[in-house]
């Protein structure tokens, strides 16, 4: 999920960023975000044994990608094929009968599977929680890890849920209304957080 | 998609969508907790007119899988077989709150009439009527077809892609066959060719008309076409009145066989990569020898599994959307560009 409200992508956005929209992440700050996170994990788990990163797509796969090779950069005999699994929470979500049908993702885990583990879930933009409300009950149906916890690039607050991230990239106060786009390298051709002014209200 | 009542309201991109969801599906079916919470809270009824085993079963498993509430209605026995009449059946389905009816009745047009009709709110899915169309026995086969025979011989991932150039023979009963109808339709829109080889009784009227060449041969279809894919089609004796073995329709089983059946001398004409389709019940013996249906090169058991993934993705695709203010399902129609 990228601006929390419509998950589907907006392309054209990008090509008119004049209409009241701010850059407020580079790639530079990005990357120094990914590294300091991918540090993060590691003192917090004392390492990356056991450690799995799952990417909730479609923008929290690359990044989970850019946090296992940094963590693979630090720690010696660390695949950093082996760390990274796709989580599709579509089936999961709550919201589906109030968007038109969503297309199903893959789910991909690593080939040690989750249980016992600790599965790091990164995403994009942490916004109402409830795609990661989606994500842990996901998570149940698959196996059961030793523990759970949550990387996010942007936490831009505004939550409906009890759900706190364990490592964050960069909190963004923003209002209910505006979008916030995270665009990557891998998706969108460049690194960069957006903010948009909404138009619309308040979707959920 | 508001409905689904033949492979011929399909488009290209609709039925690979279709095929691509039932891709996403069958992937959470490796699992060990196979139940999704997707389709919590809503309810589908199996209203089943006219016999059916596997079809009732695999719908029933796919909405269970999905978490949805699945009543069974079948003719026998219930107040149809007092002289209840369609509509006074859906009516009654309607006041309980269905959000889907799966279909099956022994009239052609069956599930038209009760999805043109206003009586019910819920999507309508055609589980076979009459000899008219079986919709998801034909996505299940393309299915099967895709992942057998596409993107480097099935290892590639086939997302995405058709059936473009692929050839399919649909051998037997083509006349009381709605498997036959639906699988022409559907696979000549995913760009495959379709032949239909029965005997001249056996071929319905105004045939020529069917995007597909007719041939009454099999041996020549086998031996010059090399088709990727052949079917087999059951032989429907129940359909075929009573009276001498064939009704009629041929002389005796066994010239039948001779003539139409699958055998091992048969399957040796066939390329090395050719897949054996059947769409059950088979009668082992009359369209398909043992030799045949047991062959590696059999995949009908994997057909039957098929269908639980492509009837999830169709009930998803079907009830998993906006709910309008009225309490009816918002139909996806130019939404998502599912036609």
């Amino acid at each position: 999920m990228t601006s929390g409200p419509t998950a589907p992508d907006r392309p054209d956005r990008r090509d008119r960023p004049d209409r009241g929209t701010a850059v407020v992440l580079g790639a530079p700050e990005i990357g120094r975000a990914l590294t300091r996170i991918a540090h993060e994990v590691l003192e917090r788990n004392k390492g990356a044994d056991d450690l799995v990163l799952l990417g909730i797509p479609t923008r929290g796969l690359p990044l989970a990608e850019r946090l296992a090779r940094r963590v693979a950069a630090v720690e010696a005999g660390v695949d950093p094929a082996a760390l990274v699994g796709v989580l599709d929470v579509t089936m999961y979500r709550d919201d589906l009968s109030r968007h038109p049908t969503r297309p199903i993702g893959t789910t991909r885990l690593p080939a040690s599977g989750i249980d016992g583990k600790v599965v790091v879930l990164v995403d994009d933009v942490l916004f109402s929680g409830r795609t990661i409300r989606a994500a842990l009950d996901a998570i149940n149906d698959l196996g059961r890890p030793r523990a759970v916890q949550l990387a996010t690039l942007v936490d831009r607050g505004h939550r409906e849920l009890p759900i706190r991230a364990d490592y964050v990239g960069k909190n963004l106060p923003t209002a209910q209304a505006e979008r916030v786009r995270v665009l990557v390298e891998e998706i969108d051709g460049e690194d960069a957080v957006h903010i948009e002014a909404g138009e619309e209200g308040p979707a959920r | 998609m508001r409905h689904l009542l033949s492979t011929g309201d399909l488009d290209r991109e609709t039925a690979v969508h279709v095929l691509d969801t039932a891709a996403g599906m069958a992937a959470t079916q490796s699992r060990e907790i196979k139940k999704l919470p997707t389709l919590r809270g809503r309810t589908v009824v199996n209203l089943f007119f006219e016999d059916s085993t596997r079809t009732r079963i695999s719908f029933e498993t796919a909405a269970k899988r999905l978490s949805a509430d699945v009543i069974n209605f079948s003719a026998k026995g219930s107040s149809v077989s007092k002289g209840e009449s369609l509509k006074d059946t859906a009516l009654t389905l309607q006041a309980m709150g269905a959000d889907a009816v799966v279909i099956r009745h022994s009239a052609s047009g069956a599930p038209h009439t009760l999805a043109r009709s206003g009586w019910v709110d819920g999507a309508v899915v055609n589980a076979g009527d009459g000899t008219h169309q079986h919709p998801t026995q034909a996505l299940l086969d393309a299915y099967t077809i895709r992942r057998h025979l596409v993107g480097a011989g099935g290892t590639a991932d086939p997302a995405g892609r058709d059936l473009a150039g692929l050839r399919v023979a649909v051998v037997g009963d083509v006349l009381h066959s709605r498997v036959a109808r639906s699988n022409v339709d559907l696979l000549t829109t995913l760009g495959a060719e379709v032949t239909l080889v029965a005997p001249p009784t056996l071929v319905p009227v105004g045939v020529e008309a069917w995007p597909c060449r007719v041939s009454y041969h099999l041996d020549p279809v086998l031996a010059d076409q090399r088709p990727d894919a052949v079917m087999m089609l059951r032989v429907q004796r129940e359909r075929m009145g009573a009276g001498a073995a064939g009704g009629g329709y041929f002389p005796t089983p066994l010239e039948y066989t001779r003539g139409y059946g699958l055998d091992a001398r048969r399957l040796a004409l066939l390329p090395d990569h050719a897949i054996v389709m059947h769409p059950g019940p088979m009668n082992r013996g009359l369209e398909i020898s043992a030799d045949a249906a047991d062959s590696p090169r059999a995949v009908i058991v994997e057909q039957v599994a098929n269908g639980v993934a492509v009837r999830m993705a169709v009930l998803y695709l079907l009830l998993a959307g906006e709910v309008s203010p009225a309490g009816g399902h918002e139909r996806l129609d130019d939404r998502t560009g599912i036609a």
